[in-house]
Formats: structure tokens, C-alpha cells, sequence
């Protein structure tokens, strides 16, 4: 459905079936579809995660935690079911990626649910999906029941003695329900609140069985890694960051769209390149890197950065989930500000004070703001919240709503100043209300 | 109301592909929902008798996700993105030429009961923005106009 | 279990040595370092939610939570830099940011935990200019009411309710910042009404429909007593205050945690104090006059009785009195009481409404060791065997004190009833046998194979039975409990069997010191601490001669009223447990319809002052446990002292009657309260915020030359020959007066002797909201029940 762009300097792994009909099982394995899990099923557990590790792929959810050390934490004997589960709520603000993966290619994200299985000794898999993604949940079934048709999963699957069962899952309009540990509290049909940590998932998840969670598109790049050898997977990217990503252009450029590139791409040429620039001839302001979550970029700051982990980790920030947003000079970063606030509050699960209460307050205090209802001392006080935020939350969906917000007040402090006493919002003149606070 | 035979022996189905009971309980109540058009007080009793929960616990669950609703929505249930990508192309625009156009706002039905309004965050199609989703359909890389057809298109259909 | 090794950790320099694994909160809490909490509860699931208790842990990124970090060797904590000040602060800060603040009317003020919090670590200036969230208190039911805005979201409630109370009438709804606490029925509650959530709630948001706005914390004194309900004996802190006829209760809960409760209390225990002024309390004694009760002088009533009594006694023998202890009066009254109709009256016509078989329990314990469990040791046994009973409705402690093990100990359950009890739900193994037939279960394992087939049904097979004992059979350290469905020689078997294994036991009954009446003797054929009759004992070497032929037992009595054997009956309380009237029940043909005795028509006339009394003659204004000291016995033999709380004008204790009586009848008062020859003084500690009852004292001794020690109108000074004369009540008196409770052995120390004959077992068959004839005068405990009775659903509900 959605519209697939390409780009010369693309390296196509996990998109290499884009556009290709690969959703269709036949199609699938014309395009050497289910051919890794047969080779990982003539692999030592141990063999498979080296691989992996070999690799570098981090997390492509967003965290950037390298893969194989994370299926390496589970441990050998449980006592208790293992599980795979796949991260497929997407739903980070500017992030679009793995409703492609769902929708080309279902069969690399089964595929890689069964390595990773392989791997770990799981042998029950779910992938989890936005429920506003029933398109996706659709395509994702019939590529299970055709998988099963073909003895691809089920019992004994592909004669090798070993049994396997990957089941769908939805969910129902929660942004928080990305988060790992909540994820599992959604798949066990309950009210999506991140769980306590340690014990982490790998140990303690999924009804109390040791659960590896990645995201779709880690998943999705499995069965290619197991394929190609992991060397040559990390060899696509700089050290420690193995491989490509999907990076998914939004806001003001001219060629929106989810484009493979391998990790280290200078920001700026996928601006300017890649993404062909900012329309209407105006001037880039500012970009967000990776979702929402991550700390905003100056113009200036992105022609300076390569899209890795390490680059971004260097600096303090964050690499993120792929979503790259171009915000463009007539914009106003209060607003911008504020639309960030205002999801993070909606999608606040609630659970902790300074969460529930810290977004709440700074989404009534933007909104005044960008009213013209501003105050000197709010520039300091949204600092001074966000701040109080960082880090001291439940789960990181605080540190997310708290990160975005700390670099716009801190890089564009004189666009807050421009709102003050009741001035007109400098980018959209009529929208504002000049009407000062009552003070209580 | 109660759901139909059919969805429930999907429901008994899909339960045994997880350990306990209330496991498959957010799709439950969400395929509820499509069928029913929102989480009536029976299908409530229903489900919490089916997943081994109290009532109250099945409403706490409810009323957690967003795209959940115990009140009927429109027919055709309009989601407007405003979140970033979406707002910088132009999703606030949709949004207001929606409600000027079914003449309703946020979370409101048309008295006909055809259409429901919402404001939603980021719905994954930020490439192809701005969105807006129908239901469970996408329309991508809308213009205010272009809006104003996808609704006339809906209006149209039996 | 593994044994866990001690670490050493370092708070703020200090070494703290405690167990690994535990929370750091608690190692923190142990050598004084408070570490400030809300969402943090003992024994409830941890939820990590509020944030206040973050510190700086060396070699972590960030503040960790001291409530959910388990402590491991040489862990570097940091509780007071400035950044963890600065956190504590800011969570104060954005608490504030929408809450109401408007302590001056709100209950909790001066007993809010976010006061407290706010002064400690609070912010002095305010960031928040926007508005706040205003909505209106919702009244959820009779007991509780529901403020939001107040509301912090600890999540306490939420889980007191379902993993405390197995309820689960509570739950969060929405999410973000409307996040709501919601009740099960929509827009109100059905539940327990035990009021758990409200006591602990740490701000005003969840208030009781008995207390609120009633008065400041401020302005009550808190006295700590027993609970005059049921027989388990909580500790409930009564709040009281001055008021034109004595001091009102106005508050009930369980504030310091100190007692065999703990945290808990049951709606009883909480609210159900409020009896103590309904409008048809007696306040004056009655005396018929014209065949009809007028209201009369302490002095004139009194007179009639002893009177009575007097010229019965000494005309017909004292075998034509009868005499009906209590349940629910102290044990010092219980015991003067039979020592006043054994050594007084001259009889030994003397029983009490017996709602457990305790003689045979005692006969069946006799000689043992350390043969019965005491309530505490219900919440720590490894294993439990459940047979009879409906704790959860009947023993709602004990009912706690199971889930408690059950949830934090993993304690292994087992329940044999016929009915399907709400404790099935923690049991390890429920076995649902026949009404009756509990004796056969008993039989049954003892190894009587044949009694299975009496057992066995669709869903108990033979198999289940055989796996069950066997089960049983290899448990260590097992505690039976058992209900009134076991009397007689079931106790002996049930004992039998486990004798076997080593189980300590617990036979339940009903009132509040129904265990105490029982202990003290009153019974017509056995002595304090079930002594039999015949044959030398203490107290007959301290008495003198006692009568020496059995009495009558209640029924007996009724009977040889009716045939007009017995010509006068003295009854305390009634025998359906309430203790608020004494009454002289004279004339043969007044009791011959009096099955309903033991039913609520008496009790209710210890209220009714003008009701119809159709064979009392004298009717006197009894307090009620609530205005009196004195000790309770629960039903494990856990000994407790009662602090007065109230007073009402025109009452006096039953304990204060029968000295008057006794001294009318001519007895030598100092020998039937020996209060010279005592060693332990009352130096004041039973006697709550009252002073009243020590001026009395003060003007009796004054009266009679006497030193200003003890009176014989001191319950204290009886205790002392009870613990000096009633075997297994050789308990630490520093121990209670301190405030814990001591537990008894007088079944185990029992010496009855042979008699087993089949007694009157009346179970009371209490519900949580019932309390006997005296629950029927709780404003709360109606309320509840007309609620309940307005919205009927069903009322259990799965646990999550
Ligand atoms: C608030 C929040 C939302 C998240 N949402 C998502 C998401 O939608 N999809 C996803 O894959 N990971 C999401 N994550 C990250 C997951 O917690 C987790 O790190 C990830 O699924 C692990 O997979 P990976 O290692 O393959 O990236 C989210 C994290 C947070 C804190
Ligand atoms: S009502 Fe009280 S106990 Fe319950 S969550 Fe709110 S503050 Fe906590
Ligand atoms: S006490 Fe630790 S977070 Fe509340």
C-alpha cells in the first residue's frame, strides 16, 4: 500500500524483497525464502548466536542493544517455556519502517522468529502488531497459515524433528506498549504497564519464561544475516554497528520515504541527497534523528553527523528508531515542542509520578506558552521539568518526553523568548491568543 | 449485544495459543469492537466471563488503549494524524477541514451515526504524510481537497 | 529452606549487615535511615510508581528505586546528596502540581502522608499556574467515599484490596493523567467493606462514610483495645473524644499495626463500634414495677436483685438460681462471675452459649505440649488444614492470615468443607465433602478407609481423598483448624491424628471471648482452666468448699425452670453473646417459652428500654467491652488487654455490678476480689482515656479506708488470682500491659476428668456484616446490609 522510493545509494538486505511480491509464500521462496532457517537448523544454538554477535546488529527498535549479546542472556536451562516476541507496535513518531517489512516480506520476520528460536531454545514465537495496523495483521496470518501449510511450522518442521509455532498478535492503540517490558504485559492481556527491573526479559518474561524481544526489523534481518555470514553483514557498516537500516524520511524534504542505507550515512547527504532537499525553497531548522525520543538537531549539527549508534552515543544522544523528521525554517519549535509533549502525554501509561503528572503539567504549560500566555520564569521551569523527568522515571518513555524538550528550549530558547508576554506566535500570527494568566 | 458464533470460535481458538486465559484478551476486544462497533456492556460480561477476569478488570484494560470504546463511534471512524511528520505537512489542516466538513470534533459522531472524529498520534505513515486512517484503512499524502473526496467517497458507499 | 547469607552494605557511610535480598528500603529502615516511600507497602507487590524513594547506588547510570533494589555485598548507597533531594523534592512538587490542597476540610489532614512528605522534603514555592483538576467525592458505598483530586495513584488501595483481601474491588482506569482509581460496579462498590483502602490510603482520598468530617485528628485520644466482634481478637485503635454524656467513639481503625492484625481489620473491627450510642442504649437500670419495667437508681435495682437472690439462696438453696455467662464479657468478669455463683450463690448452675466445643477440646489436648497455634503462627505455618468453617465470612482475621501465608510464604492450604468457601481459592487441595460429615473426613484420616465412602462425590474421588491424607500425613509443622462442625470425640480423633504428625491446632468459636468464657469456667461441670469438679484443686483450697454436685447446664436450666426447679436466673449479657444488660429473670412460667433464649429477643432488651420484657425483672445498663478493661482470650488462646475507650453516663461493668451484688449478698468482697493480697497493680495502663473509673475506685477506697492501690472494683486485681490460680494462664503480666498478647495453654494444662456428654453446640453463623443482636444496632453494619440488599450481585469474583 504504502509507496516504495529508491535511492542508488541504497544497500538492500532487509528490503531486498520490497515490491516483489514476497508476501506470497511461492514468490518468498523463489527469493531464497526459508533457506537461513534451514541452514540454522544444521547449526549449534551457539553457532547461530556468534553469528549474530558477528554481525554487530544492534536493536533496530531503537535502544541499540546488540542483538547476540542479548539472546546470549538467556539462559540454557529454564525450567520454564522460552519465547520469541516481535516488537511491531511501532508507533515512535516519525517511524514507518516496519509496516513495510510486514507488508513485503511477513516471511523474513517468521523466518527470523525461528532462528532466533533456534538460537535460544524457544520453541513458541508471537509478533505483535499495532492494532492499527490490520492490514499488516491480515498479511501476517496468511503468511503464517501458508507457512503451516507447508510444514514450515507446526510439528517436526522441515523433517527436523524440532517443533515450532509462531502466532500473531494486535494491539490496541497504546504507544507505550513498545516498550519491552509492558509489550509483554499487553501480550498477557493486561493494561500495558512496563514491569519492574531487573529480573530483565531475557531471564524472566513472557509468563515467567526466559523471552528474547526484538524489533521487526532486527528480526527481519536474521535470516539474511544467517545467509550472507555475519561478517559480511557488519562489514556494511562502521565498527560495532553492523549493517543498514531502514531510515524513514517525513516532514519537510522532498523525497519522503523509507530508504536501506548502511549505518555511518552522513546525515547530511541523506537530507540532501537521498531525501533531495527541503522544499519550497526554504532552509532546514532543525531535524530529529531517529522518532521522537531523540535529542533535536540544530541544522548545523546534522550536516556534522553519520547515521551510527556510536556517532550519536559519543555526543550523549541518541541514534533512535529511524525516523528522521526535517523540520524547516518557517516552523515554530515551540509548537513543535508542544505537538511532541502533547503525544507523550496522551501516551503516558501513568503509572509513576513523574511521568503522569511531569508531562501533564509541561503539555498545559507549552500550550499556554504557544498561546502567548508565556511567562519569563516557564522557559526556565519547562527546563527545570523536563530535567526533573530525565531519568528518574518508570520506564524511558519519561527520559523520551523529557529529551526532545530540553534540546528545543535549550537550542531555540530566543523562538520561547519570542512568545513572551503575550506576543503572537511569530510563525502563525493568528493562532495565538494574547491574553495573559491569571496568577493564582 | 453479543457477538457472533464465529468470532467467539475464533476467540476459543486463538485462546489456546497462550498459556492463560486473558493472553488474547486485547485482540478480543478489539475484533469485539469491529464487529459490534463498540464494547457493549454485554460483550464486556461476555469476555470477562470468557478470560476467567472480573468486569472491572476487563474495563480496566479497556480503558487503557486508545483505539478501544464502550460508546458507539461513527459507521466510518476518522483518525486524523497530527503528530509531527503529519503536522508538518499539513494533518492539522485535515483535521480542521474534517470537522468542517462532517461538522463534528474530536471523538464527536454525526447524529446520522455515518461518521466519528479523531484526533490520533502517529499512526506509522510518516513518509507518507500527511494520514489519515478509515477505520482500518490508510489514505496517505492527503491535501485539505483531497480529504474532502476520501469523505464524499464514504458518504457514497451503501 | 536456603539458608540466606548476610551482606554488608554502606548507606551514607554507614554499614548496614542484613540478609541478601532484602529491599534496601527495609535495610535502610532498620538502622534508621528513612528512605521516604508512597507506593512502597509491605507485603504488597512492589510497583515502583512514585518514585520518592530514589538514591544513588555507586556504578549505576541512574537514581535507582530503594524500594524494588535487593541489596547485594558492598552496595555504596547515597540517600542525602543533592540530587536525591532534589528528586524527593520535584516528586513533591509535581504531586502538588494537581492536588486539591485543601487540607483544612480534608480528613486525612494532620495524619496525611503527603503533608508529612511536603514538610520534610517538600517545595516551599509553587511552579504550577495552571488549573487543577476539580471533580466531585463519589460516595462508593456505605463505607467508603472517593475523593480524586486527592488521590496520588500509590496504587495501595488497588492492592490491599485484591492481593490483601482477595477482592479485587478496585482498579486503575485510563491512563496518563487520567488515571483513575475505579470502584467494581461502575460508579459504586460491592465488596467487603472492610475499609483496608481507606486505612491505607496515605492522603484523603479515600475517606470512611463513619468518620468523615466528624472531627480533626487532632482533637481525639487514641486508644488501642480489643474488638468486641468476632472470636480473633484484633487489636482496634478507637478514637475518642469528650462529649456532654462521656467520651464518643469516633474513629475506628488499626493506626499503629501493633496487633495480632497488623495491618488488618474487618469492617467489624473498623466501623462497627458504633453501637455504642445507638438511641435505645440503656442508661439507667430498669426495674418492673406493676408489671411493667420504669427506670429506677442504680441503688434500687441493685437492691431487687441481691434481695432476690438473697431470699432465694437462702430459702431453696442455691441450686435454684441459675446463672448465663457471656461471650463477649472480659475474662475477669467471666471468672468472678462463676466464682460469684459457685462460692455466693452456692451453685454451680452456671454455662454460657457455647458456639465451640472447647471442654472436649481441652479433654482431647490434655497433657500435650505446645499442641495449639496461636493467630500469629496462622500467618507463618507452613502448612494449613482447613475443616470446617467459612473464615473469610466468620474469622476474617484468621481468613487474612491464611491469604497473608499463602501469597508471602507460599504456606500450602488445605480445606475440607461443604461448602464452597471463598479460601478454596488459596487452597493447595479443596476437597467439597457432604454437609456433616466432616467427622467421617476425621475418621477418614485416621486411617478408617471405610468412612471414604461417605466422603466421596463427582468431585472428590477416592484417589483425591488418599492423595490428600498422604499429603497431609507428610506434613511438618502443620496447623489444623478446625469449626464447631467437630465436638465431642471428633475433636479427640482429629487431635489423634495429629498428635501423629506434630500439628498444633485451633478449634474455632465464635464471639469475642468466647474462648475466654470457656477458659474461665463457666460451665456447670468444670472449673476455671477446665478443672472438673470433684476431687482437690486450688480453687477449692483457696475458696473453701465448693458445691460439690454438677449443675445445670442451659438447657437443663430452662427445663428446670419450666418445672420450677430453678426459680431465679441470672443472665449476663445474653447468651447470644451480647454483654450490655444483667438481668434477674425470675418465675418459672416467664421462661417457659424461652427456646428463643438464645436468640436475639433478650439482647435486644439490653437496649430497648421500653420494649416488652416479659419475664425480666430487673434489667441493668451494662458498658460494653468498648468501656471497660479488662483481658479477652481469642479463639487460639492469644490473651489481650482491654483498654476503655468510651464511657457512657448511666453504665457500669458487669465487673463493678457483681462486686456491688456480692457485697449485698454479704460476702467478704475481699476474698472474692483480692485486691489487697495482689502483687500486680493496675498502674493505670487498662484504663485508655478514661479517668472516670479510677475516680470511682478512688471513692469506694476513700469510703472504705483502703490504700489507694487497687479496688475490688479493678478487673487487675482478679487477674491476679487467675493467673495465679486457672492452670496454663501463667502468662508474662509485663507482656501484656506492654501490649502483646500472651498466649494461654489452659486446654493443654486442662485437667477435666472424664464427662462427655453431648452438649449444646450453638455456632453464632455470623456473616462479615452480622455481629449477633449487638451487630443489629451498627448504623454501619445496617447500612451495609440494606445496601447490599438494594444491589444484589454476585459477589465473588476471580482473582487476577
Ligand atoms: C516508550 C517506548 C516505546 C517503544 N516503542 C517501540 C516500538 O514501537 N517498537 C520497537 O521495536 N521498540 C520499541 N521500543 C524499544 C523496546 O523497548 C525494545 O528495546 C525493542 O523492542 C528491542 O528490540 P531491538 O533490540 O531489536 O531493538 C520502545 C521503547 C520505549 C521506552
Ligand atoms: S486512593 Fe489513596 S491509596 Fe488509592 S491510589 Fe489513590 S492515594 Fe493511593
Ligand atoms: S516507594 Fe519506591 S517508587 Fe514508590
Amino acid at each position: 500500500m504504502a509507496q516504495l522510493v529508491s535511492h542508488p545509494d541504497e544497500v538492500r538486505v532487509v528490503s531486498q524483497r520490497f515490491g516483489k511480491g514476497a508476501a506470497d509464500i511461492e514468490r518468498h521462496l523463489e527469493l531464497d525464502g526459508y533457506k537461513a532457517v534451514r541452514k540454522a537448523l544444521e547449526m549449534q544454538p551457539d553457532q547461530i548466536i556468534n553469528e549474530v554477535k558477528t554481525s554487530n546488529l544492534r536493536g533496530r527498535g531503537g535502544a541499540g542493544f546488540p542483538t547476540g549479546m542479548k539472546w546470549s542472556f538467556v539462559p540454557k536451562d529454564a525450567g520454564k517455556p522460552k519465547y520469541i516476541l516481535v516488537n511491531g507496535d511501532e508507533s515512535e513518531p516519525g517511524t514507518c519502517k516496519d509496516r513495510l517489512i510486514l507488508e513485503h516480506d511477513p516471511h523474513s520476520v517468521i523466518e527470523g522468529v525461528m532462528i532466533a528460536g533456534l538460537a535460544v531454545g524457544a520453541k513458541v514465537g508471537y509478533i505483535y502488531i499495532r492494532g492499527e495496523y490490520r492490514y499488516l495483521v491480515d498479511i501476517t496470518r496468511q503468511a503464517l497459515a501458508d507457512a503451516y501449510a507447508k510444514g514450515f511450522l507446526g510439528k517436526n518442521i522441515f523433517g527436523s524433528g524440532k517443533d515450532f509455532d509462531v502466532y500473531w498478535h494486535t494491539g490496541a492503540g497504546a504507544y507505550e506498549v513498545g516498550e519491552e517490558s509492558a509489550l509483554m504485559e499487553s501480550l498477557e492481556g493486561k493494561r500495558g504497564i512496563p514491569r519492574i527491573r531487573p529480573p530483565f526479559p531475557a531471564v524472566v518474561g513472557l509468563w515467567g519464561g526466559p523471552t528474547v524481544i526484538n524489533n521487526v526489523e532486527s528480526i527481519a534481518a536474521i535470516p539474511h544475516i544467517i545467509l550472507m555470514g555475519g561478517q559480511k553483514f557488519a562489514d556494511l557498516g562502521p565498527p560495532k554497528n553492523g549493517g543498514t537500516r531502514l531510515f524513514c524520511l517525513s516532514g519537510h524534504i522532498n523525497n519522503p520515504g523509507v530508504y536501506e542505507l548502511p549505518l555511518g550515512y552522513p546525515l547530511k547527504k541523506l537530507i540532501y541527497d537521498v531525501g533531495g532537499g527541503i522544499p519550497n525553497g526554504r532552509k532546514l531548522k532543525a531535524v530529529v534523528p531517529g522518532g521522537s525520543s531523540t535529542f533535536v538537531l540544530t541544522a548545523a549539527e546534522a550536516e556534522q553527523m553519520n547515521m551510527d549508534f556510536d556517532s550519536f552515543s559519543k555526543r550523549g544522544e541518541f541514534l533512535g528508531s529511524g525516523g528522521v523528521v526535517m523540520v524547516d525554517d518557517q516552523t515554530c519549535m515551540v509548537k513543535f515542542a508542544l505537538r511532541i509533549m502533547k503525544f507523550y502525554q496522551h501516551e503516558s501509561c501513568g503509572w509513576c509520578i513523574p511521568c503522569r503528572e511531569g508531562t501533564d503539567w509541561l503539555k498545559k504549560t507549552l500550550t499556554r506558552f504557544h498561546n502567548g500566555g508565556g511567562l519569563k520564569k516557564d522557559i526556565d521551569n519547562i527546563k527545570y521539568l523536563a530535567q526533573n523527568m530525565l531519568g528518574r522515571t518508570f520506564c524511558p518513555l519519561g527520559d523520551a518526553a523529557a529529551i526532545p524538550t530540553m534540546s528545543i528550549v535549550d537550542k531555540w530558547r530566543d523562538e520561547f523568548e519570542a512568545h513572551l508576554e503575550g506576543r503572537a506566535c511569530p510563525f502563525e500570527p493568528e493562532s495565538s491568543i494574547k491574553e495573559l494568566p491569571v496568577l493564582a | 449485544m453479543a457477538i457472533s458464533e464465529k468470532l467467539d470460535q475464533f476467540f476459543d481458538a486463538k485462546m489456546k495459543e497462550y498459556p492463560t486465559r486473558r493472553s488474547f484478551l486485547v485482540p478480543m476486544l478489539l475484533y469485539t469492537q469491529d464487529e459490534l462497533g463498540y464494547l457493549t456492556d454485554e460483550a464486556v460480561a461476555h469476555i470477562a466471563k470468557k478470560t476467567d477476569l472480573t468486569e472491572l478488570e476487563v474495563r480496566n484494560v479497556i480503558s487503557y488503549y486508545s483505539m478501544l470504546h464502550t460508546r458507539p463511534m461513527g459507521k466510518y471512524h476518522v483518525q486524523v494524524c497530527t503528530n509531527i511528520s503529519c503536522m508538518l505537512r499539513g494533518g492539522e489542516e485535515l483535521l480542521d477541514r474534517c470537522r468542517h466538513h462532517l461538522g463534528i470534533g474530536h471523538k464527536q459522531v454525526t447524529p446520522d451515526g455515518a461518521f466519528s472524529l479523531e484526533e490520533v498520534e502517529c499512526i506509522g505513515a510518516c513518509s507518507w504524510a500527511p494520514a489519515v486512517q478509515v477505520n482500518y484503512t490508510f489514505h496517505e499524502n492527503l491535501t485539505p481537497d483531497a480529504m474532502e473526496i476520501v469523505l464524499e467517497r464514504y458518504k457514497k458507499l451503501p | 529452606m536456603s539458608e540466606t547469607k548476610n551482606v554488608t552494605i554502606t548507606v551514607d557511610g554507614k554499614q548496614i549487615v542484613a540478609p541478601a535480598g532484602t529491599l534496601l528500603i527495609e535495610a535502610c529502615k532498620a538502622v534508621g535511615i528513612e528512605v521516604p516511600s508512597f507506593c512502597y507497602y509491605p507485603g504488597l507487590s512492589l510497583q515502583a510508581a512514585c518514585r520518592m524513594c530514589l538514591v544513588r547506588i555507586e556504578k549505576m547510570p541512574k537514581l535507582q528505586t530503594a524500594c524494588t533494589v535487593q541489596i547485594t555485598d558492598g552496595m555504596v548507597v547515597t540517600t542525602t546528596s543533592d540530587e536525591v533531594r532534589q528528586a524527593r523534592k520535584s516528586m513533591i512538587e509535581l504531586l502538588l502540581g494537581n492536588h486539591p490542597l485543601d487540607c483544612p476540610v480534608c480528613d486525612a489532614g494532620g495524619e496525611c502522608e503527603l503533608q508529612d512528605m511536603t514538610f520534610k522534603y517538600g517545595a516551599a514555592e509553587s511552579r504550577y499556574m495552571e488549573g487543577k483538576l476539580h471533580k466531585e467525592e463519589q460516595q462508593w458505598s456505605p463505607v467508603v467515599f472517593f475523593d480524586r483530586p486527592r488521590c496520588i495513584l500509590c496504587y495501595r488501595c488497588v492492592r490491599v484490596c485484591g492481593e490483601g483481601m482477595d477482592v479485587w474491588a478496585l482498579g486503575v482506569q485510563n491512563r496518563a493523567s487520567g488515571s483513575v482509581i475505579a470502584p467494581n460496579q461502575d460508579d459504586h462498590l460491592q465488596c467487603e467493606e472492610c475499609g483496608m483502602c481507606i486505612d491505607i490510603c496515605p492522603v484523603g482520598a479515600l475517606t470512611s462514610g463513619a468518620y468523615r468530617y466528624k472531627t480533626r485528628p487532632w482533637e481525639m485520644k487514641h486508644v488501642g483495645t480489643v474488638c468486641t466482634h468476632c472470636g480473633d481478637g484484633c487489636k482496634t485503635t478507637l478514637g475518642v473524644r469528650r462529649s456532654d454524656t462521656g467520651m464518643d467513639i469516633v474513629r475506628g481503625d488499626n493506626r499503629d499495626k501493633s496487633g495480632i492484625n497488623g495491618d488488618f481489620l474487618c469492617i467489624k473491627g473498623r466501623y462497627a463500634f458504633d453501637f455504642f450510642d445507638h438511641p435505645s442504649r440503656l442508661r439507667a437500670p430498669l426495674v418492673r414495677k406493676h408489671g411493667k419495667l420504669v427506670p429506677a437508681t442504680w441503688e434500687e435495682a441493685i437492691e431487687r436483685i441481691s434481695a432476690r437472690l438473697k431470699e432465694v439462696r437462702d430459702t431453696k438453696g442455691g441450686h435454684a438460681i441459675g446463672v448465663i455467662g457471656s461471650n463477649r464479657t472480659t475474662n475477669e468478669e467471666n471468672y468472678l462471675l462463676q466464682k460469684f455463683t459457685r462460692i455466693v450463690l452456692r451453685s454451680n448452675n452456671i454455662d454460657h452459649r457455647r458456639t465451640a466445643d472447647f471442654a472436649s477440646f481441652a479433654r482431647a489436648l490434655a497433657g500435650k505440649q505446645d499442641a495449639t497455634a496461636t493467630m500469629r503462627d496462622v500467618a507463618s505455618a507452613p502448612a494449613i488444614l482447613l475443616i470446617g468453617n467459612d473464615p473469610t465470612e466468620q474469622h476474617p482475621l484468621l481468613a487474612w492470615n491464611i491469604r497473608t501465608n499463602v501469597r508471602l510464604n507460599r504456606a500450602k492450604l488445605f480445606v475440607a468443607n461443604s461448602g464452597d468457601i471463598k479460601l478454596r481459592r488459596q487452597a493447595a487441595a479443596f476437597l467439597q465433602i457432604p454437609e456433616g460429615r466432616e467427622g467421617k473426613f476425621v475418621a477418614f484420616l485416621n486411617g478408617d478407609d471405610s468412612a471414604a465412602g461417605a466422603l466421596t462425590s463427582a468431585a472428590v474421588s477416592n484417589d483425591s481423598l488418599k492423595t490428600l491424607r498422604d499429603e497431609l500425613r507428610a506434613q511438618q509443622d502443620l496447623v489444623i483448624i478446625f469449626g464447631s462442625e467437630l465436638r465431642g470425640a471428633d475433636i479427640a480423633a482429629v487431635v489423634k491424628f495429629g498428635t501423629g504428625i506434630g500439628a498444633r491446632f485451633i478449634c474455632l468459636g465464635d464471639y469475642a471471648n468466647s474462648r475466654g468464657a470457656a477458659d474461665m469456667g463457666l460451665y456447670p461441670d468444670l472449673l476455671p482452666g477446665y478443672t472438673a469438679l470433684t476431687g482437690s484443686n486450688k480453687f477449692s483450697d483457696e475458696w473453701g468448699a465448693l458445691p460439690p454436685e454438677r449443675g445445670l447446664s442451659a438447657a437443663e436450666m430452662l427445663q428446670a425452670a419450666q418445672q420450677g426447679r430453678l426459680v431465679a436466673l441470672l443472665a449476663v449479657g445474653t447468651s447470644s453473646g451480647d454483654d450490655l444488660a444483667v438481668e434477674l429473670v425470675d418465675g418459672a412460667a416467664a421462661v417457659a417459652d424461652s427456646l428463643t433464649f438464645f436468640q436475639d429477643r433478650i439482647a435486644q432488651e439490653g437496649f430497648l428500654s421500653t420494649g416488652p420484657h416479659s419475664w425480666s425483672q430487673v434489667v441493668l445498663p451494662a458498658a460494653s467491652a468498648y468501656e471497660k478493661s479488662g483481658t479477652f482470650t481469642n479463639t487460639c488462646g492469644d490473651l489481650q488487654l482491654l483498654k476503655k475507650a468510651g464511657d457512657i453516663a448511666g453504665v457500669k461493668s458487669e465487673f463493678e455490678i457483681l462486686v456491688r451484688l456480692a457485697e449485698r449478698l454479704g460476702a467478704d468482697v475481699r476474698k472474692l476480689v483480692p485486691f489487697g493480697g495482689g502483687v500486680h497493680a493496675d498502674m493505670g495502663q487498662s484504663r485508655g482515656a478514661q479517668s472516670g473509673e479510677a475516680d470511682r475506685h478512688g471513692v469506694w477506697l476513700a469510703a472504705n479506708n483502703l490504700e489507694p492501690r487497687l479496688s475490688p472494683f479493678d478487673p487487675m486485681a482478679i487477674l491476679d488470682e487467675i493467673q495465679r490460680l486457672v492452670p496454663g494462664y501463667e502468662f508474662s503480666r509485663l507482656g501484656l500491659v506492654s501490649g502483646s498478647e500472651q498466649h494461654v495453654v489452659s486446654v493443654e494444662k486442662s485437667n477435666a476428668g472424664p464427662g462427655n456428654e453431648l452438649v449444646q453446640i450453638m455456632p453464632a453463623n455470623d456473616s462479615l456484616f452480622t455481629s449477633g443482636a449487638l451487630g443489629s444496632y451498627s448504623r454501619i453494619l445496617n447500612s451495609v446490609i440494606e445496601n447490599r440488599r438494594a444491589q444484589p450481585v454476585d459477589t465473588e469474583v476471580m482473582a487476577d
